[in-house]
């Protein structure tokens, strides 16, 4: 794993302290590690060393201030540019003002999940009190057009009815046509995967795009996608000129750079962003988050979201209450434990706080194995319901029986006990701090409510 | 952007030169027959690499060409004096090319040496070497998938979401069956909308039976009764297809976790073969698929897909390299006989042929 850009460029900075300016000499290291940490992000090399050069301009003569290191600095500068060009602040909602039907069109390569993302967004206009029609026009690949009348189904959306023996082009007619006279406003064509080089398909676009009138033209891009991006995107651009872009699949750990390299060579805003398989998982796109990610800096919002989804809101209250009452058990510990496993490896939680990224290097082997996830487990589940609300009363007697009940050993039931008597003492600590040491509590976290580290 | 757009109109042209014929358009069943007939002469005339795969690899790859080793051309060919520069300058290029920062940085420190030993006189020996290199980091690891070792041999296909996993399974099926082996296919993708019925129309292409359950089955049973079958109709191969999952899911590794501990309960010592299906498009994400999805699965070898398009092959070399895994096969397009045996030499030449 890299580390972070911002603790390679403390490091690079740390001779810099105490020079009154950035020059273009005593800059030059850190560029290469902005360079190379955006190469990393899969953003195109073009569109990096456009980019660099702008910092460079940006930061030359900028005063070394004594609040912030140098490296803060132009990290600062970076993440600016960065929301700058990523079009931050700008309208990204999706035109639909015509006269209705409206078609929207979904194009890109194979794989990059239009399918997925037609349902999602038809999910997303119904909420608008829109009355949209999902139109298969995939003939290509195998069973496309049953993917999207299933992802209808369970959406309750109408999909149109169409077959694989059809030509594209007059399957979107056709839908247009049909969505006049059944009162549907909005159109959603749901076009095959495609190379941008394959002009035999390209051509069908280009005729659907001319028998459709699209207001909308989504380019649908895999957040994975490396250097490539570019080139795709050009070349649908050139063709179709596309009014935006959803990019899919953030929810895994890509960075997204290839959103960044395709904003800057089209000029087309980002307008949602893919995150995860279920079929609400589409969001208006937020530039600083993604420059956020791209930057290794940490997205306590995503993460705050992330928490929220995978908490149930009732336990949460329920453990709120036991909190103010001290009355923190082995029940909630274990309850505790397996919601935040529910959230992923700890590895990235822990890269989306900032700061913490040095944290997880010292945790490196002391982190929790899911292995030790299961023996924790099962040695509470060994406790009576009394044991459990109340660690005092287990002595010997009742940790052998715990260990010979779980399949572990006493030591390892001594080491849970331990543990957990720390985490105890951080909650009080917590407690303390109140709702606004929550974050200063998170770090305490990952030392102490866990039963390692 | 010039050279951007350049090499979109050099791709439409050379994509003109090859495809002429409309590869895209679903086969109706006397073509495909005529497929099925024309792989299975394919296979017998000659197993791999017939004489105009490689031309085609070349068309393929030659936009990876126009990326990595124009660009490599430009900066070392004429050079008198191989210095740091260029050698930094190198390195971006390499990373550019999806190689991944760690190989990169390896190959450059290993030219590095070579070049302190006075090995490399000028830009066509920084190239030479460089493309030797590489070659030998994909042939260090490469190894033909043998299926010989047992029966039924279980081949689990594993990869994020929209690689192309359900398409090479329904290519490997009909290449598989056409070599006139048995095979069964086992549609444990029960997630995505239509996954299975994806499957059985390739299975029904290349006339091999699929198992499969309802929509939303536990991935697991599917598979349980597909190894059940496996012995009981006593196929040669089976190849298990599963959903799309992005290797960062906890959860959903841990489904996969459990299909491989059913499979191999059925099956004892399979499944023998983990494919992870790698999209060429992707970045530098690939070697973070390939970690995680290695510790939890215990990939035993790579299929690079979508190499028809313009995408750089570069990520193989980091993967293989990284984890020791070698790259079985490499999807050619949307055909059902576009799938290969990888062939290292063959795809370094390719790759350097400006």
């Amino acid at each position: 794993m890299f580390d972070s850009l911002s603790e390679k460029l403390e490091s690079v900075f740390k001779k810099l302290r105490g020079q009154g300016l950035m020059t273009e000499d005593n800059i030059k290291d850190a560029l290469r590690e902005v360079r190379l940490a955006l190469l990393e992000a899969d953003v195109n090399f073009k569109v990096v060393k456009d980019f660099v050069e702008s910092v460079r301009t940006k930061a030359i003569g900028v005063e070394v201030l004594g609040s912030l290191s140098p490296g803060q600095q132009i990290i600062r500068i970076v993440h600016d540019e960065l929301v700058l060009v990523m079009g931050g602040g700008s309208d990204n909602a999706l035109d639909l003002a015509a006269k209705p039907p409206v078609a929207l069109m979904m194009v890109g390569l194979q794989g990059a999940g239009k399918t997925t993302t037609c349902g999602k967004l038809g999910r997303h206009l119904k909420g608008l009190k829109r009355r949209p029609l999902l139109v298969p026009a995939d003939v290509y690949r195998p069973a496309a057009i049953d993917q999207l009348t299933t992802v209808g189904r369970q959406l309750g959306l109408e999909v149109f009815n169409s077959s694989a023996d059809q030509k594209p082009v007059d399957i979107c007619i056709a839908a247009m046509k049909y969505a006049e006279l059944n009162g549907y406003d909005t159109v959603i064509l749901d076009t095959a995967g495609r190379h941008q080089i394959d002009d035999f398909l390209m051509n069908e676009l280009a005729e659907i795009k001319a028998a459709t009138q699209p207001r909308e033209i989504l380019f649908v891009a895999d957040a994975m996608t490396g250097q490539e991006a570019v080139n795709v995107a050009v070349g649908f651009n050139e063709l179709l000129d596309i009014t935006g872009v959803i990019l899919t699949k953030l929810d895994g750990d890509a960075k997204g750079g290839a959103a960044l390299s395709i904003k800057a060579v089209t000029g087309k805003p980002v307008k949602f962003v893919g995150l995860g398989e279920k079929l609400d998982a589409l969001e208006v796109f937020h530039p600083d988050r993604l420059v956020s990610r791209i930057l290794g800096m940490g997205d306590v919002l995503s993460l705050v979201e992330k928490a929220q989804s995978v908490f149930d809101e009732k336990e949460a209250a329920r453990l709120q209450q036991k909190l103010k009452k001290n009355q923190f058990d082995l029940e909630d510990f274990l309850a505790q434990m397996q919601q935040i496993r529910k959230m992923g490896s700890m590895e990235s939680i822990m890269g989306m706080i900032p700061g913490m990224g040095k944290m997880m290097k010292q945790m490196k082997g002391a982190q929790p194995s899911e292995k030790d996830m299961v023996r924790i487990e099962a040695i509470i589940r060994s406790m009576t319901p009394g044991e459990r609300a109340n660690h005092g009363i287990i002595n010997g007697s009742r940790r052998l029986r715990i260990a010979k009940g779980s399949g572990t050993s006493v030591p390892e039931v001594n080491q849970l006990l331990k543990r957990f008597t720390e985490a105890q003492k951080v909650v009080k600590q917590l407690q303390k701090l109140g709702p606004k040491g929550l974050l200063k509590g998170m770090g305490g976290l990952g030392k102490g409510m866990l039963p390692f580290g | 952007m010039e050279q951007v757009t350049k090499g979109f109109f050099r791709g439409l042209m050379d994509k003109i030169g090859v495809t002429s014929q409309p590869d895209d358009a679903p086969p109706s069943e006397s073509e495909e027959q005529l497929q099925q007939a024309a792989v299975v002469a394919d296979v017998q005339e000659k197993p791999k690499g017939e004489p105009g795969f490689f031309e085609r690899l070349k068309q393929g790859l030659k936009k990876t060409t126009d990326g990595l080793v124009g660009r490599i051309d430009t900066l070392v060919l004429g050079k008198k004096v191989i210095d740091a520069e260029t050698l930094e300058e190198l390195e971006e290029i390499l990373i550019t090319s999806d190689i991944g920062v760690k190989t990169t940085v390896e190959l450059i420190r290993t030219l590095e040496q070579r070049l302190g030993r006075n090995e490399l006189k000028d830009g066509a020996a920084l190239r030479a070497a460089l493309k030797e290199e590489i070659l030998a980091r994909l042939v260090a690891h490469h190894q033909v998938l043998d299926m010989t070792g047992s029966r039924p041999f279980v081949l689990l296909v594993i990869g994020v979401n929209g690689v192309g996993k359900t398409t090479t399974i329904g290519k490997l099926a009909s290449r598989y069956s056409a070599d006139g082996r048995k095979v069964l296919l086992a549609a444990a993708d029960t997630f995505r909308a239509a996954a299975a019925e994806q499957l059985e129309s390739w299975g029904s292409r290349s006339g091999v039976d699929v198992i499969r359950h309802k929509e939303g089955a536990d991935p697991s049973a599917v598979v349980f009764d597909a190894c059940k079958a496996a012995v009981a109709r006593q196929v040669d191969i089976l190849i298990v297809d599963t959903a799309g999952r992005l290797h960062t899911k906890v959860n959903l590794m841990e489904e996969m976790k459990k299909i491989r501990r059913v499979i191999d309960r059925e099956i004892p010592g399979a499944p023998h073969e983990t494919l992870l299906v790698v999209d060429a498009a992707t970045g530098q994400n690939a070697i973070s698929q390939a970690r995680l999805f290695k510790d939890a699965a215990g990939v035993t070898g790579i299929a690079l897909t979508k190499l028809d398009g313009t995408a750089k092959g570069g990520i193989v070399v980091a993967v293989s390299h990284e984890f020791a895994l070698p790259v079985r096969y490499i999807g050619v397009g949307e055909s059902i006989d576009d799938l290969r045996d990888f062939n290292p030499q063959e795809f370094t030449d390719a790759l350097f042929q400006a």
